[in-house]
C-alpha cells in the first residue's frame, strides 16, 4: 500500500476568490505582513502497489481530482500506509 | 420534437423546465443519470441543482454519469444541448464548453433577478435581436465563469458569446457589470457548432406571465423554430 498526498490549487493568473477574501481579512486583523493567500485542496489517497502507480495518480488528477483549465496539482508520495 | 430533461442525483431544476416547456406547449420527458439511450429525443436539457453534492468541483462527476457520454454522442451528431446553471457547470466539466467555473467574486451565493444583454452568436437556442435586453434570475455559488485569454479572444471572435450581464439599459459598467465577476460579463456560451449552450440564469423561471414574466419562454421556443427550420 502506498499513500500519495495530493495539493490542488488554482494555476497562476486564476482568481482564487477564498484566498483573496482571506488576505484582506488577515491585513484587517493586523496581518500586513502577509502578501498572498492562495487557498487549495488536499487529498489523500491509499493506493495498491501496482505497475505505472504515480502515472495512474496523475491521470486521476487530470481526470476527475482537478480541472487542469484552472487547476495544478503536485504529488507528494508519503511512503507506505500505516498497516 | 421532444425535450429530454436530465435527473442527476441532487438535480432540483429538472422539473421547473418540464413545466415551462409543458406551459409552452412542448413535449418533454425526463431522462435517468443511468439512462445511455437517447432515441425519442429531440433535445437534451441538464437542469440545475448541486448534481452529486457539487463535490470536488461543481459538475465534476456529474460529468462522468453513464448519460453524459451518449449526451456527447448526441451533441456530435449535432443535437441540441441546453444547460442551465449546474447544467452549464457539468458542460465545462465535461469539455463540451471551453472555460471553468469559479466561486463568486465577493463568495456569496447570489440569488436574483438581473439584466442579461443577448449578442450577436450562432446560437441554435436563441434567435432574439443582437442588444435585447431580458431579465431572468441567477441563482448560483460558482458562476464566475473564467477562460483564459486566447480562449475568450476566440470565443468573442466566433460568436460564441450568448448572454452577458449588463445594467438595465443594456450597457456595460466599466469594472463590469456581473454580479458574481465573470469574465467579460459572460452569462452564457455556446461551442462553435452552435448546438450546446451553457447559461447560467434559469430561463425556466420566467415563461408564465402571471408569475414571473415571459422573457425565458425564447430559450425554449427559438430551438423548435430552428429544428422546424432545419
Amino acid at each position: 500500500m502506498a499513500r500519495y498526498e495530493i495539493f490542488v490549487t488554482y494555476k497562476q493568473g486564476i482568481f482564487d476568490p477564498p484566498g483573496a477574501t482571506a488576505e484582506r481579512a488577515l491585513a484587517n486583523l493586523g496581518y500586513g505582513e502577509v502578501e498572498s493567500v492562495k487557498i487549495g485542496k488536499y487529498i489523500r489517497l491509499e493506493v495498491v502497489d501496482g505497475p505505472g502507480e504515480l502515472a495512474r495518480v496523475a491521470e486521476m488528477c487530470d481526470k476527475l481530482l482537478a480541472n487542469p483549465v484552472i487547476e495544478e496539482y503536485r504529488i507528494v508520495e508519503a511512503g507506505g500506509a500505516d498497516r | 420534437m421532444k425535450f429530454g430533461v436530465v435527473r442527476f442525483p441532487g438535480s432540483n431544476c429538472e422539473q421547473d423546465i418540464v413545466i415551462a416547456c409543458r406551459y409552452l406547449g412542448l413535449d418533454v420527458g425526463y431522462i435517468w443519470h443511468g439512462d445511455t439511450d437517447l432515441s425519442g429525443f429531440d433535445a437534451v436539457v441538464l437542469p440545475g441543482g448541486f448534481s452529486y453534492g457539487d463535490y470536488i468541483r461543481t459538475g465534476a462527476v456529474a460529468r462522468f454519469s453513464p448519460v453524459m457520454g451518449e449526451v456527447v454522442r448526441f451533441a456530435e451528431r449535432g443535437g441540441p444541448v441546453l444547460g442551465v446553471c449546474n447544467g452549464f457547470q457539468i458542460l465545462t466539466e465535461a469539455h463540451m464548453l471551453p472555460g471553468a467555473m469559479l466561486r463568486n467574486r465577493g463568495l456569496k451565493f447570489i440569488c436574483e433577478t438581473v439584466p442579461l444583454r443577448v449578442e450577436r452568436s450562432v446560437c441554435e437556442w436563441v434567435d432574439l435581436p443582437e442588444g435585447t435586453v431580458v431579465r431572468i434570475p441567477i441563482n448560483h455559488n460558482e458562476g464566475n465563469f473564467t477562460a483564459d485569454v486566447e480562449a475568450l479572444a476566440r470565443l468573442d471572435s466566433n460568436g460564441q458569446v450568448v448572454l452577458r450581464y449588463c445594467e438595465p439599459d443594456g450597457s456595460r459598467a466599466p469594472g463590469g457589470s456581473a454580479p458574481n465577476g465573470a469574465a467579460d460579463d459572460i452569462a452564457g456560451i455556446c461551442n462553435e457548432r452552435g448546438n450546446v449552450f451553457g447559461l447560467m440564469p434559469h430561463p425556466e423561471r420566467v415563461v408564465d406571465p402571471e408569475a414571473s414574466g415571459t422573457d425565458g419562454q425564447p430559450f425554449f421556443t427559438s430551438i423548435v423554430a430552428h429544428m422546424a427550420g432545419v
